[in-house]
């Protein structure tokens, strides 16, 4: 069954011009400023998609304008399980989404931003699929449709053919406080299960991995191939590095910077202190992947790989690994290196090989874009 | 006075032919007779005697084959049924598959290779009796010499991946050859180039480095520089690329390649829009191949059979694959390779009925006629750019504004968010009105993609009518989404579903990986 669940305030301060939807104050002078929510009209728009295919689908719900009303609107059934307090908050998503799921919702719809992704993949058990419904200011994880009927018709595929593939995609948020201030500061907060279709783009022409998961696979098992002895390896954070450590056969905190050395890992989660402390007992490289959309290396997420830690490396400071696809989704937008040292980033700047599979790898070019002194492009 | 004529529709009703057809076997009557075969006469078979007889034992079946049993007539009518039941070759405008050149076969040449001459002929016939056929293999590998600009041809390979495979096989051989097998390792292509160069490449043991076009969406020399070392065995790349674009700089990729003494192969796939105006060797090449059967005439259909031709340099010519016809003045023979050639890759000569299509094309319209050839395809595809472009949510992502050589990558992305009506689902729909639209376009750099290459083919009205399609199509998708959705509406087979022949987790391509996937199944 499908599952819906509306962020009512995302993309309120966006027409604003406040950058973001965070924090009540927010929500209170983007409603000065004449800015209505569009998280309603936009679920409803995707529903409608539904709609027209299956007339006759039950959508499990929230009462009222977290998703009741756009149901309603889709010219669908909702059925209701969960009824928000008054005053709705961020925990709201996540109980909704763990109710929703609790009444069978096997696909969780959300309309809202980066913030409701977080919120969603907090309260959702493991192995739901969820698709966001794009209605916030900024959507930096690579967890929703491209459009609202985009995300109707992947749901209406869902329901009508049965399975579809899914795939493991980055939870990121920035602090939009930080954003206000031009600064941008992703980070990761886990990854959600996302439907996508194969079959609709892909045919079978090309030794191409028809499936992400393979290709993040064949990705891992390539960096591992290069793994040399006595050398430590600081894995950094994200689905691709877990992939390797699974190569590995070592284990991986999702979210940290681990480092592995013959084989076993010698620091997890470790700080940049630590890092430093490593870097000095011997030869060691930074093993990274690709934020997912955005195409940061180092600056975002991996904060832990500073500037000092990076110098401290040698002439080869950081392996790149990533699916091509990884690399062709970016549209021929740069890879982007910010550790705040202009020298460690011009230094990395220029080309980076990325390893893309057991004996593939790719040239693409690198920027530093705090010293083009451009802002960061979202 | 003229009469008046109803103006052309801007796109034509279509519907497809629907039989209660059932399968041929369901059809036999026991008893029921096809052809009566001719006797042998007794001459002969006294001459010949019992050739079944002859059989190793091991070799004849126990029991007749569960052939249907039908006349003529019925099989007839059984296959023609059949052939309404889908777009034919001969039926659609097919600009719009892919990166598979379509473009017509004289029918001339259909009845130049019928002829018992040629299809009655044995690949191991004595070569006095096959002069004729291995004048022509010769001749033809002469005239592709001339239009690559190269020194020697060989026609043994059938084309696409077999003839890229030649190319690295002899690329490899080369290096052995020359003792530095051991320290070139490496092979570099660019994102946008045919797949298979990388995967011919990977498949020769090389390590592959694929490049990635600049901010401009053309291949990037500075990357390329990057690249290149010692350890780099050659440069491997489609030019035009299957986007359409050209590499302006290729003359500086080959001398980039040359500086560290790489080699540097051309895949000519996309040769439609060049012949006769750009050549190989030109850019100083050291090999190139062609696929006679879509360039040089031959319809590309359903898999084949396809003919490639290896150009090489003289320093390459001893690798090529066998076995080679050779003149000694006045006789055609057949050799078998040298002892550096990398040896046979398909059997015999090639596809000969391909070559022999070749021959009559290249020999009907000369020099001039394959310049005209490549000047069409290229303002065809112009031509059909700028009316694809004007549909509001199409788009022709890379090099931007630029015109293309014979074919263009499109995108429906900015469709496909505003409406959710995604390429595929397009390409179905204008099955509805008998145009032909694939979705093979790798690699998957462009989203949302449809790739069209009219070459030339095509008169102006049809490319016209083609565009009139996708443009209502488009509006569909806006106004009428779910017709486009639940498409196609006049045609037999509604559409299929890829996804389990595209999970690797669930897909079984030969009994034995099905045994090994499924060992519960099966038992294994």
């Amino acid at each position: 069954m499908i599952g819906l669940v509306v962020n009512p305030v995302a993309g309120v301060g966006g027409p604003a011009g406040l950058a973001g939807s965070d924090g009540e104050e927010v929500q209170r002078r983007a409603g000065e400023r004449g800015a209505h929510p569009r998280a309603g009209e936009r679920a409803a728009a995707a529903l409608s998609v539904l709609a027209a295919a299956r007339p006759e689908e039950l959508v499990v719900t929230v009462a009222g304008p977290m998703g009741e009303d756009a149901v309603r609107d889709a010219g669908l059934r909702p059925v209701v399980v969960w009824h928000p307090p008054a005053a709705t908050t961020a925990t709201d998503t996540t109980d909704a989404a763990r109710a929703l799921v609790d009444a069978g919702a096997d696909l969780l719809l959300f309309a809202g931003g980066d913030g409701t992704a977080r919120d969603v993949a907090s309260g959702l058990p493991e192995g739901v699929a969820a698709l966001g419904i794009p209605a916030g200011v900024k959507m930096y994880s690579p967890v929703f449709a491209v459009g609202p009927r985009a995300a109707g018709s992947l749901a209406a595929a869902w329901r009508g053919e049965g399975s579809l593939p899914v795939v493991d995609r980055e939870v990121l948020d920035v602090d939009e406080s930080q954003l206000r201030r031009a600064r941008v500061e992703p980070r990761l907060y886990g990854t959600l299960r996302v439907p996508y279709r194969a079959g609709r783009t892909q045919a079978r022409k090309a030794a191409t991995p028809a499936d992400e998961r393979a290709a993040v696979r064949l990705a891992a098992r390539g960096a591992a191939a290069r793994l040399r002895p006595g050398i430590r390896y600081l894995l950094g954070p994200g689905g691709t590095m877990a992939e390797l450590a699974r190569e590995l056969g070592v284990p991986k905190t999702p979210l940290g910077v681990d480092v592995v050395l013959d084989g076993r890992v010698v620091a997890a989660a470790a700080s940049e202190r630590d890092l430093l402390e490593q870097v000095a007992q011997g030869p060691s490289q930074a093993v990274v992947s690709i934020i997912g959309g955005q195409g940061f290396l180092l600056g975002r997420g991996n904060q832990q790989l500073s500037a000092r830690v990076i110098d401290a490396l040698g002439d080869e400071p950081v392996m790149v690994v990533a699916p091509e696809q990884k690399l062709i989704d970016l549209g021929g937008r740069p890879l982007l290196v910010d550790t705040g040292d202009p020298v460690v980033d011009t230094r990395l700047a220029g080309f980076a090989r990325v390893v893309t599979g057991p004996g593939t790898t790719s040239i693409y070019p690198v920027h530093a874009p705090e010293n083009e002194g451009a802002l960061h492009a979202t | 006075m003229s009469l008046p004529i109803a103006p052309k529709p801007a796109h034509r009703r279509f519907h497809q032919a629907r039989w209660d057809e059932p399968v041929i076997f369901e059809l036999s009557t026991p008893g029921e007779r096809g052809v009566l075969v001719t006797r042998v006469e007794p001459g002969v078979r006294d001459a010949v005697g019992d050739v079944v007889a002859a059989l190793p034992e091991g070799l004849a079946r126990s029991t007749p084959p569960a052939l249907p049993e039908m006349a003529q007539m019925r099989v007839l009518k059984h296959y023609l049924r059949l052939s309404q039941e889908n777009l034919g070759a001969d039926l659609n405008v097919d600009v719009g598959q892919g990166t598979c050149t379509m473009k017509y076969a004289p029918k001339v040449n259909e009845q130049l290779i019928a002829t018992p001459k040629l299809s009655a002929m044995h690949p191991l016939q004595d070569d006095a009796d096959a002069q004729g056929v291995l004048e022509i293999i010769w001749r033809t590998e002469r005239m592709l010499a001339e239009v690559s600009g190269m020194d020697e041809v060989s026609l043994h390979t059938q084309g696409g991946s077999a003839a890229i495979w030649a190319n690295i096989a002899m690329i490899r051989a080369f290096h052995e050859a020359n003792d530095e097998g051991d320290q070139r390792r490496e092979v570099i292509t660019t994102i946008f180039s045919h797949p298979s160069n990388a995967a011919a490449a990977k498949a020769a043991g090389y390590d592959v480095i694929t490049l990635h076009p600049d901010a401009d969406g053309y291949p990037d020399l500075e990357a390329l520089k990057r690249a290149l070392s010692p350890r780099t065995a050659a440069i491997m790349v489609t030019n035009p690329e299957d986007t359409g674009i050209y590499n302006p700089a290729i003359k500086e990729w080959v001398d980039a390649a040359h500086g560290v003494g790489a080699l540097a192969s051309y895949d000519q796939a996309n040769a439609n829009g060049i012949l006769g105006i750009t050549r190989a060797r030109d850019a100083g090449f050291d090999v190139c191949h062609f696929n006679v059967h879509k360039t040089f005439g031959t319809p590309h259909g359903s898999g084949g059979p396809g003919t490639g031709a290896n150009a090489v340099s003289a320093a390459l010519a001893p690798f090529l694959p066998g076995p080679r016809v050779v003149r000694d003045g006045v006789r055609y023979d057949v050799v078998e390779a040298g002892p550096q050639s990398i040896g046979a890759i398909g059997p015999f000569h090639g596809v000969v009925p391909n070559i022999v299509r070749a021959y009559a094309w290249i020999m009907a319209l000369g020099a001039d006629g394959l310049r005209a050839v490549a000047e069409t395809a290229v303002l065809n595809n112009n031509y059909l750019m700028k009316r694809i472009l004007e549909i509001p949510g199409a788009s022709a992502p890379y090099a931007t504004g630029r015109r293309r050589i014979e074919q263009v990558r499109y995108s429906w992305q900015e469709l496909f968010e505003e409406t959710g009506i995604s390429s595929e689902e397009i390409g179905i729909r204008a099955s509805d009105f008998g145009m032909h639209y694939w979705t093979s376009h790798h690699p998957y750099v462009v989203p949302q993609p449809f790739t069209l290459e009219p070459t030339e083919s095509y008169s102006k009205s049809e490319l016209d009518e083609y565009a009139d399609v996708l443009a209502e199509v488009a509006r569909e998708a806006r106004e009428t989404p779910e017709v486009v959705r639940t498409a196609p509406h006049n045609q037999t087979v509604h559409h299929t579903h890829h996804d389990d022949l595209d999970d690797p987790e669930r897909w079984a391509v030969t009994w034995r990986a099905y045994r090994r996937k499924y060992p519960d199944a099966v038992g294994a």
